[in-house]
C-alpha cells in the first residue's frame, strides 16, 4: 500500500513523498514505515508508542481513529495511508 | 447550512450595485436575495497576511457589507512574495492601513472595521462577537486554538485555511452539526517541532489557493447553498497539483464542542501550546542554552576574540548574507559532529535564531559543554548591527 509523508516529514523519510510498504494492518504498515525510517517514529509515536495527538492518520478518506478496529484494521494494496500532522502557517499575528 | 441573517431585515440594492453584482445577480444560487446577504454580513478576517490578503480582496469584492480585519504587524519586503493586498509603497507600514486601503480603493461601499491588536483571550470574544463568520489566517497554532475555542463558545463558524512549503489545508469548523479544529487536533505540536513559514519557507501562490477557498467558503456560508468544508479537510498539494479531500468527524469527546465539554471559557493559550512567557532571564538563557545578543556578539568580535561560530542554515542563505561562520546546515549536523571542536566555546546561529536554539540544545546533548545560541540570528544582526547586511 501506499503511505502519504506530509511535507515537514519528509526530510526523516528520506525525502520522499509517497513510501509503498507491503502490510497487513494498519499498525503493520507503520512497523514497516519507521522499520525503514527510523527518524520518522519520534515524530508519529509517543515514547509509549502512541500516535501523536497533533498527528493523524487516514486509511483512505477515514480518521483511523473512528475505525472499529482503530490500527488493527486490515488493509489492501490498493488502499492509501495518509499522515497528517497540523500545520498553523498563514500570515503573521 | 446558512448563517442566521434576519431576512425581513435585509438591505436593498442600490442601482449602482446592481450594476456592479450583476454577474453574481444572474446566478441563481446567488440573484438578489443572495447579494442582499453578502451585504448584511458581517465577516472577521484574523490575519491580514497570506491567507487574508487573498481572502479579504475577494470578500471585499463580492460584495459583503462588514469586513473586520485583526492585524498589529507591519508590511516587510519579504511579505510581497505573496501578500498580494500589500504594495511595494506600504513596506514599514501597518498591514491594517495598507489592507483597509486596497480594500476601500475596491470597493468603497465596504464598512472595514480595523482591530489592531493581537487577538487574546482577553479581547477575542468581545471582537468575534459582532461578526457572522470567523477566517482564520494566522501563522500560529496559540491563535489557530483561540480562534476555534472563540467561535465554539460564540457559535460562529469558521472558514479555516493553513498553509506549510507547498501544501494547504481547508474545512469549515464550528458549524452547528459539524467538527471543531480540537476535533480534528486536540493537542498542538509541542514548541519547535513544526517549522512555520518563515523557518520553513512558503510558495508565494499557496496562501492565494488556500485563501480563495477559505472565501469561497465564507460566501457559500453567507448564501446557504452548495456544500460546505464543514466535516470534510481538503489538502491541497501545489507542487503535485493534487487535491484531496479526508473526512472528519465531530469528536464526542473533544473538550469544548463535545458532549461533556470541560472548557466552557477561553483558556491560557500560550501555554496551553507551551510556550513560556518571555521572562528577564529568558533573554540570557533558553532550555539550559546561554543566549547572546547580536550586540554583545559583535562587541566580542571588536575585541579581537576568536570566535567560533557555526551558522546552520542552507547553503543557498548563507550565499546571501553571513556572518563568516562554518557553514554546517542544520540537518547535516548529527553526520559532521567530527567537524565542531568539543573544546572549544561554540557559537551557534541561524536566521531567526530557532533553528540554531534547536541544534545547541541538541550539541549540549551530545555532550557539547560549552555552546552558545545568537538570539534573533542573522536578521537581529542586518537590524541592529549591519542594516547593509542583506535580508531575505
Amino acid at each position: 500500500m501506499k503511505i502519504f509523508i506530509p511535507t515537514p516529514l519528509r526530510q526523516y523519510a528520506g525525502g520522499n513523498d509517497t513510501v509503498d510498504v507491503t502490510a497487513s494492518t494498519v499498525a503493520s504498515a507503520l512497523d514497516e514505515l519507521t522499520g525503514a525510517h527510523a527518524d520518522l517514529r519520534k515524530h508519529l509515536f509517543t515514547p509509549e508508542g502512541k500516535v501523536r495527538s497533533f498527528v493523524n492518520l487516514y486509511l483512505n478518506d477515514e480518521d483511523v481513529r473512528y475505525l472499529p478496529e482503530k490500527d488493527k484494521t486490515a488493509v489492501k494494496e490498493s488502499d492509501t495511508l495518509s499522515i497528517i500532522p497540523s500545520i498553523a502557517g498563514g500570515g503573521k499575528l | 447550512m446558512a448563517i442566521g441573517l434576519d431576512l425581513a431585515a435585509l438591505p436593498e440594492l442600490t442601482t449602482n450595485e446592481l450594476a456592479r453584482y450583476s454577474r453574481h445577480l444572474i446566478l441563481p444560487e446567488v440573484g438578489t436575495e443572495g447579494q442582499q446577504r453578502l451585504k448584511a454580513a458581517k465577516v472577521l478576517c484574523v490575519g491580514t497576511g497570506g491567507l487574508g490578503a487573498p481572502l479579504a480582496f475577494y470578500l471585499a469584492a463580492a460584495g459583503i457589507g462588514t469586513l473586520g480585519l485583526v492585524d498589529f504587524d507591519v508590511v516587510d519586503e519579504s511579505n510581497l512574495q505573496r501578500q498580494i493586498i500589500h504594495a511595494t509603497p506600504d513596506v514599514g507600514r501597518k498591514k491594517i492601513d495598507s489592507a483597509a486601503d486596497k480594500l476601500l480603493a475596491l470597493n468603497p461601499a465596504l464598512n472595514v472595521v480595523k482591530h489592531e491588536t493581537l487577538l487574546t483571550s482577553a479581547n477575542a470574544l468581545d471582537i468575534i462577537k459582532d461578526y457572522d463568520i470567523v477566517a482564520d489566517g494566522t501563522d500560529n497554532f496559540p491563535t489557530r486554538y483561540l480562534v476555534n475555542d472563540a467561535c465554539v463558545l460564540l457559535n460562529k463558524p469558521n472558514a479555516y485555511g493553513s498553509i506549510f512549503r507547498f501544501e494547504g489545508q481547508a474545512s469549515v469548523f464550528a458549524t452547528e452539526e459539524g467538527p471543531c479544529y480540537r476535533c480534528l487536533y486536540p493537542e498542538p505540536p509541542p514548541p519547535g517541532l513544526v517549522p512555520s513559514c518563515a523557518e520553513g519557507g512558503v510558495l508565494g501562490i499557496l496562501p492565494g489557493l488556500v485563501g480563495v477557498i477559505q472565501a469561497t467558503e465564507v460566501i457559500k456560508l453567507i448564501l446557504g447553498k452548495g456544500e460546505t468544508l464543514a466535516g470534510r479537510l481538503l489538502l491541497v498539494d501545489s507542487l503535485k497539483m493534487r487535491f484531496r479531500e479526508l473526512k472528519l468527524r465531530k469528536n464526542p469527546e473533544c473538550p469544548i464542542c463535545g458532549t461533556n465539554r470541560t472548557i466552557h471559557a477561553l483558556i491560557d493559550y500560550q501555554q496551553f501550546c507551551g510556550i513560556t512567557p518571555e521572562r528577564k532571564e529568558d533573554q540570557t538563557e533558553k532550555n539550559g542554552i546561554p543566549q547572546i545578543s547580536v550586540k554583545d556578539l559583535k562587541s566580542r568580535i571588536d575585541s579581537g576574540e576568536e570566535i567560533y561560530l557555526i551558522d546552520v542554515r542552507e547553503p543557498f542563505e548563507y550565499a546571501i548574507a553571513n556572518l563568516g561562520g562554518k557553514l554546517i546546515p542544520q540537518n547535516d549536523v548529527a553526520q559532521r559532529l567530527g567537524e565542531i571542536d568539543r573544546d572549544r566555546e561554540v557559537i551557534v546561529h541561524c536566521k531567526g535564531g530557532v533553528r540554531s536554539q534547536k541544534i545547541a540544545e541538541y550539541l549540549k546533548q551530545q555532550g557539547y559543554q560549552r555552546v552558545i545560541n545568537v538570539a534573533g540570528g542573522i536578521l537581529a544582526w542586518a537590524d541592529q548591527v549591519d542594516p547593509t547586511m542583506k535580508k531575505y
